[in-house]
């Protein structure tokens, strides 16, 4: 109880991280993590594949100790304290691993024990939480991905966590079950908990993070609200008109548009895959976009679409490193 | 120990529902049959030959290997090995005993000296091989580890949930051999007189402290002996465990020790430091029955306490290594 009253006077940090970094080997694999994470608020952790997201998580839940810089979990050092910091945090690092050879209420059963306070009504009640408790009693292994899933994410919500931390949380899931488990997280925020997730999307941050950092080779580039960091960079405006030679001309002429060659863009699949033959990306102010609709339409070009296509997370380290060296 | 409890009751759950023990259970009713029909065969075929005398059978044990002694293509330690054979025959029928008296005691007494060496580390392998490696294996390390438990503590339970079921496989062993031999031999043969305390000097046999205690005194010195190994083996492959993410990896490092002590126990009677390595000592019951030692300096105690040592070593190992290691995937 004293940690309960410990937490709620150094206001509602719920994790800080402060100067961590990890050699590993030679190498420093982390080269200075600092965020803090709130309570009530979902925060992404954002990076490509390799960038520092898991040895971060790791190092969140003590898998790895840090070699500098300190972890701490509502007032208890990760590393030096960690049953007690331990207590307040749920986590699934990389994959859902369940014991596949017991049944999801076994699974449960086991991860009840180690830790103080779950009795069997509780395990009962994050079943229907996640609602699996119509196959709880079923084997593991006979379950789909998502329900292995939402089974790791019951085992992590079991101890009344202040702090969850879910890595790639969407990760081998169908659209639905995608958008299921963003309503899902939400909840759990909205009641409170401070959740952490991890991608490698930023559409997947964008639609569901309050505040987010951005990581890349081990570093922290960017802390930050999720909108305000992708609004920094200007975005593409892609066009679809017809005929398509007269209206590209017309964009060219008029002046604050860059025209792009979409072959040498980074775009996202689901963009590429839309995207016609008559299709022309530019880089513009977002003010100039009406004016030139109208403009094309006066001088007699169809407009067929307009959208706004968002810079893709490799071009938004691209921006956040412009003046920095990369080695 | 009041938080290691239900840290034990969940790794004996695992151990049980990955149906480790029933394989060995089923593997002993497969095996255990066998060996008593081969056995039940040697024993009609001695009838036959020595019209069912035993001493008959027994003299003629000891001249064949009286005979082979005199042959100059047989090893001096071999010749060391049938002198010593032939005194203790010899002692037996001085006292008219019948050491071979078919019996399902005799007949698991003799299953377990043959065991201790190969077969109960084997199936204790099947349970301790992938106690740590498994949980790496799978990545659920990463759920273990990440509970507010201190990292020992998950260690420990898992050490001593494999010590109870390395004694529940002991148990098992004797009791579906005793079971399934008394079907073919009777379930008597508790009070036969064996002969322990044969000491060993030299290539002959100190017979002054010799004396005979009834068989099921003797098996349990034997199921003793025979426990203390176990839990030596069963440390040993709890380290190779936490040392190795693989299991396969780690059940191979482990089948290859045991069979090297094997082997070197055949060969190694030159190589004398050969004795402070574990596997050749593995053979405790054989100082109760008086087989020579395979490497010279080696007695009871002196087995006992390389064991100990081993075992001690494999512990502080294991968990210096657990404790401290990052967990990288």
């Amino acid at each position: 109880m004293t940690a309960q009253e410990n937490t709620d006077s150094t206001g509602t940090v719920v994790l800080s991280v402060d100067g961590v970094r990890k050699k590993i080997g030679r190498k420093w694999i982390i080269d200075n993590v600092t965020f803090d994470v709130r309570e009530g608020e979902i925060f992404g952790f954002l990076g490509p594949n390799g960038a520092g997201k898991t040895t971060t998580i790791r190092m969140l839940v003590d898998l790895i100790r840090p070699s500098e810089g300190s972890i701490t979990v509502c007032g208890y050092n990760v590393n030096k304290q960690p049953e007690k910091a331990l207590q307040y945090v749920g986590s699934i690092v990389e994959n859902p691993e369940v014991y596949s050879y017991l049944t999801g209420w076994e699974n449960l059963q086991h991860f009840a024990r180690m830790q103080p306070g779950v009795d069997e009504a509780r395990i009962a009640e994050v079943a229907r939480t996640v609602r699996l408790d119509q196959r709880i009693h079923d084997k593991v292994r006979t379950y789909s991905l998502g329900m292995r899933q939402r089974l790791g994410i019951a085992q992590a919500l079991l101890g009344r966590p202040r702090l969850l931390i879910l890595d790639e949380p969407t990760n081998g899931l169908d659209p639905k079950g995608i958008k299921e488990m963003r309503e899902f997280i939400r909840r759990l925020a909205d009641e409170g908990m401070a959740v952490f997730v991890s991608s490698h999307l930023l559409s997947e941050i964008q639609l569901l993070c309050d505040r987010v950092a951005i990581i890349s080779r081990g570093r922290v580039l960017a802390v930050g609200g999720g909108r305000e960091l992708v609004a920094r960079n200007s975005p593409y405006v892609l066009w679809e008109l017809e005929p398509h030679e007269q209206g590209v001309a017309l964009l060219e002429s008029r002046e604050g548009i860059r025209l792009m060659d979409p072959a040498e863009l980074e775009l996202d699949d689901a963009v590429i895959a839309n995207m016609g033959g008559g299709s022309a990306v530019t880089i513009m102010n977002d003010d100039a976009v009406p004016d030139t609709v109208a403009a094309l339409v006066a001088s007699g070009v169809e407009v067929r679409a307009v959208h706004k296509i968002n810079p893709t997370l490799e071009q938004l380290f691209l921006k956040l490193t412009e003046g920095e060296t990369i080695e | 120990m009041n938080s290691l409890l239900p840290l034990i009751r969940n790794e004996c759950m695992k151990i049980i529902k990955k149906k480790r023990f029933y394989v060995i259970l089923l593997i002993l009713v497969v095996l255990v049959p066998m060996f008593t029909y081969a056995q039940m065969r040697s024993a009609e075929r001695n009838r036959e030959k020595f019209s069912s005398d035993w001493r008959l059978e027994l003299q003629q044990q000891i001249t064949d290997n009286e005979n082979s002694l005199s042959s100059s293509r047989i090893p001096e330690e071999w010749k060391t090995y049938r002198r010593i054979f032939i005194q203790q025959m010899q002692y037996y029928l001085d006292h008219n005993v019948n050491p071979n008296e078919p019996s399902g005691v005799t007949f698991t007494r003799e299953f377990l000296d043959n065991s201790i060496s190969l077969f109960i580390p084997l199936m204790i392998m099947a349970v301790a091989s992938d106690i740590v490696s498994g949980e790496r294996t799978t990545g659920t390390i990463k759920m273990l580890l990440t509970r507010p438990v201190k990292r020992w503590k998950v260690l420990m339970s898992k050490l001593i949930a494999l010590l109870m079921f390395v004694s529940l496989i002991i148990v098992s062993v004797f009791l579906v051999s005793y079971l399934i031999s008394g079907l073919a031999f009777g379930y008597g043969g508790f009070n036969v007189p064996i002969f322990t305390g044969f000491q060993l000097s030299g290539d002959s046999v100190d017979m002054s402290a010799v004396h005979s205690v009834p068989q099921w005194e003797y098996m349990l010195m034997q199921c003793g002996l025979i426990w203390f190994v176990s839990i030596v083996v069963a440390l040993l492959a709890f380290m190779v465990s936490v040392l190795f993410r693989s299991t396969a990896a780690s059940i191979v490092v482990m089948m290859a020790a045991l069979i090297a002590g094997t082997i070197l126990t055949n060969m190694a009677s030159a190589w004398t430091s050969a004795k402070y390595l574990f596997m050749v000592n593995l053979g405790l019951t054989n100082y109760l029955a008086g087989t020579p030692a395979p490497i010279e300096g080696m007695s009871l105690p002196f087995s006992i306490a390389v064991l100990g040592v081993w075992g001690i070593a494999s512990i502080i190992i294991s968990f210096a290594v657990f404790t401290k290691r990052d967990i990288l995937n």
